[in-house]
C-alpha cells in the first residue's frame, strides 16, 4: 500500500492539548533563555569573561546552566506530563 | 605525526568489534519483517533507548570533534556541545510525541500522516538522504583518525574497516541490532568519559606535563631592518625568512637540516622561538620538523605557559576540584599555537608558531568564531546562524527521528528523550574539561584536532587509550549504523515501496532495506576518504544546517499549523534544502577546501540556518495559503 498511517492506534489521549501547551510553554521559556545566551555572546562577549562564584565566568555558568536547565525542565515537564495522563486518562469512576 | 599500533589498544578494538558482529548476529535471526527491521519491533524499554539516543547523538563528532575543538580553540568548542544539547529541548516539548503518533518507521511516514501526497513522499525522502549522506561524511573521516593511533594504519584503511563492518551491522538486523550497539556504545562513552575526566582533576596541572614532553626552545636573533641576520646560537645558519599574516617566520639549517622559527620582541630584544612545521616538497614527500615522519621529530604540544593558584604563580598545582580546574586556566596562560602557511620554491610548508594565550581569553567565546576584536557583521551573522542551525537541527535529524519508532508508546518517547538529555548533558559537561585537559597535557597532535581526546586518554596509560579509541571507534559504528538505518529506510521504505508503489512483500521490503544499506554504505566510505582532514565536529554542524532548513519547517508546521498543506510541506523541504547546500557549497569555507581564495566566495556564511530556515518556513506558508489542497469542513487537510 502506498502510504499509510502510523504503526499503533494509542486510543485518545485526554491529556493531548494539555501536554501541547505545556511543551510549547516550556519550549518558549527555554527558547528566550537561549536567545539570551546567543545575544550575549555575539553583542558583548568580553561580559562572558566576568567571573561570578568561585573563579567561574558568566561563559561557563551560563552554558552549564542551559544544560542543566534543560534536564530539570525535562524532568518537570514529564512529571506534569504523567500526573496530567494518570488525571485525564482514568475511566469515569476510578478517579479520586 | 605517527602513530605506533599499541596490542592493547587491538586487543580491545577486535574484542569490541566481535561484541558488535555477535549481537547483530543474535538479532539477525529475530528480524524478519519490515517493523523489525526498520523499527526495532516498537518493543524497546524506554531506558534503554534513552542511552541509545545519547549513543546515537554523541557521535564521532561530540567526542571527536568537540573536544578536539576546545583542545584548539576554547570556550568556542563548547558552544557546539551547548547547541546541540540545547536542540533536544525542541524534540522533547515539540517533536517527540506528536511524531511517535504520527509515524510508522520513517520520518517521511510522520510528515505524510495527513496527507499521503507522492511529493511529499518524494521531498522528505530526498532530504532523508541528503541529510544523513552530510552527516556520516564526518563520521567516517573521524573512523579514518582513529584508526591511525588505534590500529597504526592509514586513514583510508580505517574508513574500509567501518564502511564494512557497519554494513554488515545494518545488512543483517537493522535497527534491533542498531539500537542494543548505540545503548552498550553510549554506557561506555558515559562511563569512560567520566574516568577521563576525573583522571585529570588528579593529576591537576604542571607546566611540564610529563617527562617525554618537549620544551620548545628560544635564542636570541640580530635583526637589521627587519631581517634577521645572526643568531645566537652558532651551529645555526639562516636559511630564509618569510612574513605571513603579520608574523614574522624565519628558516634555520643545521646539520643539513632546515626549521622554523618565529621572530618575536621580548623586552626590547628580538627572540627567535622554535615553531613546528611540515613541509610537502614538489615530489609529494612530506617532511616534518626538517626531517622525515620516522624520525619523531613532530612533537606533541600544548601545556599551560604560566599557572596561577590564589593569585601565586606555581609550577603545578597537585589534585583540584572541577571548579578550581576551570578557574587554574581562566587565571593562567595556556601556550597555544597559530597556523600559517608559506608556499615556498615549490614547496607548501606548514609553520605552527608559539601563540601563548591568557585563560581569560581561552575560557570566552572569540577565538573561533569572530564575535570580539575584528569581528564584522557577516561574522557575529555567521556564529548566530549556527547556534540557530545547532538549536533547530536535532529535532531534524532522520536517524534520531526514527528512534521514537522503536519504543512501544508515545509516552515512552517522551521519557526515553529526557534520559538522553540527562545523559547527554552530563557528557557535554565533560567535553569542556577534556578538550581544556587536551589543551593542557602536552597530547596534541597539531595535524589532527579530532585525535585530542584519545591522545588526551593516552597521557593516563595505554589501558584508558585502548578503552577509549575503541569506544570512540564504537561510536562511529553505531552512528553511521544509525544514519544508514535511516537512509535505507528512505530509499526503499519511502522511495520505492511508497512513492513509486512498486509493491513488495514484508520480507522483500526488508531485503530492499538490506540492499540499499549496502550501497549507501559504499558511497559513505568513498566520501570518507575524500574529506580527510577536515574537522569533523564542522561538518557535523553543516549537516545540522541541512536538516534544520529542509526537515524542521515542515516538522512545525504539520504539527502545528492546520492551514498547512502537502504542496506547502513537499516545497518547503526542497527550498530549506537546496538554499542550505547551496549557501553551503558557496560559502568560503567551501571556497577554501576547493583551494580559492576564501574572501573571493560569492557568499560570506560558513552557516546558512539564518536565512535557510526562514525561507523554508516563509515557502510553507505561502504555497500553503496559494495551494491549500482538499480540505474538509473542519479547514482539516484530507487523506487522498
Amino acid at each position: 500500500m502506498a502510504g499509510h498511517g502510523p504503526a499503533a492506534d494509542w486510543g485518545e489521549d485526554k491529556a493531548t492539548d494539555y501536554k501541547e501547551k505545556l511543551g510549547i510553554y516550556l519550549f518558549i521559556v527555554y527558547c528566550i533563555v537561549y536567545a539570551g545566551f546567543v545575544a550575549v555572546n555575539t553583542v558583548s562577549p568580553k561580559l562572558m569573561g566576568i567571573i561570578l562564584f568561585s573563579g567561574l565566568n558568566l561563559a561557563c555558568v551560563y552554558g552549564f546552566g542551559l544544560i542543566i536547565l534543560a534536564i530539570v525542565m525535562g524532568v518537570i515537564y514529564n512529571a506534569m506530563c504523567t500526573a496530567a495522563e494518570d488525571r485525564m486518562n482514568t475511566p469515569a469512576g476510578e478517579g479520586k | 605525526m605517527i602513530y605506533e599500533a599499541s596490542i592493547a589498544a587491538i586487543i580491545v578494538f577486535v574484542v569490541i568489534v566481535i561484541l558488535v558482529l555477535g549481537i547483530s548476529k543474535y538479532f539477525a535471526s529475530r528480524t524478519t519483517s519490515s517493523k523489525g527491521y526498520y523499527a526495532a519491533g516498537g518493543t524497546i524499554h524506554w531506558g534503554v533507548n534513552g542511552i541509545a539516543f545519547a549513543g546515537d547523538y554523541l557521535s564521532a563528532a561530540s567526542f571527536l570533534g568537540i573536544c578536539g575543538m576546545i583542545a584548539f580553540m576554547g570556550y568556542d568548542g563548547f558552544l557546539y556541545s551547548i547547541g546541540y544539547l540545547a536542540g533536544w529541548v525542541v524534540a522533547l516539548f515539540v517533536v517527540a510525541e506528536p511524531l511517535k503518533k504520527a509515524g510508522k518507521y520513517t520520518f517521511t511516514d510522520a510528515l505524510d500522516n495527513k496527507f499521503n501526497s507522492k511529493a511529499i513522499q518524494l521531498t522528505a525522502a530526498i532530504s532523508t538522504l541528503v541529510v544523513s549522506v552530510c552527516y556520516l561524511i564526518p563520521q567516517m573521516v573521524g573512523a579514518g583518525a582513529l584508526v591511525k593511533p588505534l590500529l597504526g594504519m592509514p586513514h583510508w584503511v580505517g574508513v574500509i574497516i567501518v564502511g564494512t563492518i557497519v554494513i554488515f551491522i545494518v545488512a543483517t538486523a537493522g535497527m534491533a541490532s542498531t539500537t542494543y550497539v548505540q545503548f552498550i556504545k553510549g554506557g561506555l562513552l558515559l562511563v569512560f568519559s567520566t574516568i577521563l575526566t576525573v583522571s585529570l582533576m588528579v593529576n591537576g596541572f604542571k607546566l611540564t606535563p610529563d617527562k617525554n614532553y618537549h620544551a620548545l626552545t628560544a635564542m636570541e636573533a640580530a635583526v637589521e631592518a627587519g631581517k634577521v641576520v645572526g643568531v645566537g646560537d652558532s651551529a645555526y645558519s639562516i636559511a630564509g625568512q618569510h612574513e605571513y599574516k603579520g608574523v614574522d617566520v624565519v628558516m634555520l639549517s643545521k646539520d643539513g637540516i632546515n626549521t622554523w622559527w618565529s621572530l618575536n620582541t621580548e623586552d626590547g630584544k628580538s627572540v627567535l622561538k622554535e615553531a613546528l612545521s611540515t613541509t610537502v616538497l614538489a615530489n609529494g614527500d612530506k617532511l616534518y620538523n626538517g626531517e622525515p615522519k620516522e624520525k619523531r621529530k613532530f612533537f606533541q604540544v600544548g601545556a599551560m605557559s604560566k599557572i596561577i593558584v590564589d593569585g601565586k604563580e606555581v609550577k603545578e598545582t597537585g589534585p583540584v576540584g572541577p571548579f578550581k580546574f576551570l578557574d587554574i586556566v581562566t587565571q593562567g596562560e595556556v601556550l597555544r599555537f597559530k597556523k600559517n602557511k608559506v608556499h615556498d620554491d615549490g614547496k607548501t610548508i606548514t609553520i605552527w608558531t608559539q601563540n601563548p594565550t591568557s585563560g581569560a581569553t581561552i575560557m570566552r567565546p572569540g577565538l573561533k568564531f569572530k564575535v570580539d576584536e575584528g569581528s564584522t557583521f557577516m561574522s557575529k551573522l555567521n556564529f548566530v546562524s549556527l547556534m540557530l542551525a545547532l538549536f533547530f537541527g536535532t529535532s531534524a535529524l532522520p536517524h534520531i527521528l526514527i528512534r521514537y519508532y522503536t519504543v512501544p508508546s508515545p509516552k515512552d518517547a517522551r521519557k526515553s528523550t529526557i534520559v538522553a538529555i540527562g545523559s547527554i548533558g552530563f557528557f557535554y559537561i565533560l567535553t569542556l574539561f577534556m578538550g581544556l585537559g587536551a589543551m593542557t597535557h602536552g597530547v596534541l597532535d597539531l595535524e589532527s584536532s579530532n585525535m585530542s581526546a584519545p591522545l588526551l586518554a593516552k597521557f593516563f596509560g595505554i589501558a584508558l587509550f585502548s578503552m577509549i579509541s575503541a569506544i570512540a571507534f564504537a561510536t562511529v559504528l553505531g552512528t553511521v549504523s544509525g544514519l544508514i538505518v535511516a537512509a535505507s529506510g528512505a530509499v526503499a521504505h519511502d522511495l520505492m515501496s511508497n512513492f513509486a508503489g512498486i509493491k513488495m512483500t514484508d520480507e522483500g521490503q526488508v531485503k530492499a532495506g538490506k540492499i540499499s544499506a549496502v550501497v549507501v554504505g559504499i558511497v559513505a566510505i568513498i566520501l570518507g576518504i575524500l574529506f580527510k582532514g577536515m574537522n569533523v565536529s564542522f561538518l557535523v554542524g553543516l549537516a545540522f544546517a541541512v536538516a534544520a532548513s529542509a526537515n524542521l519547517p515542515a516538522i512545525f508546521m504539520v504539527l502545528f499549523w492546520k492551514k498547512t498543506s502537502a504542496m506547502g510541506v513537499a516545497l518547503s523541504i526542497m527550498v530549506g534544502m537546496i538554499s542550505a547546500l547551496g549557501i553551503i557549497l558557496c560559502s568560503p569555507s567551501m571556497w577554501d577546501k576547493y583551494g580559492l581564495d576564501p574572501a573571493t566566495a560569492p557568499i560570506a556564511l560558513n552557516n546558512p540556518g539564518i536565512i535557510s530556515i526562514p525561507l523554508a518556513f516563509i515557502t510553507l506558508v505561502i504555497v500553503s495559503i496559494l495551494v491549500p489542497g482538499k480540505r474538509d469542513k473542519e479547514g482539516n487537510a484530507v487523506r487522498i
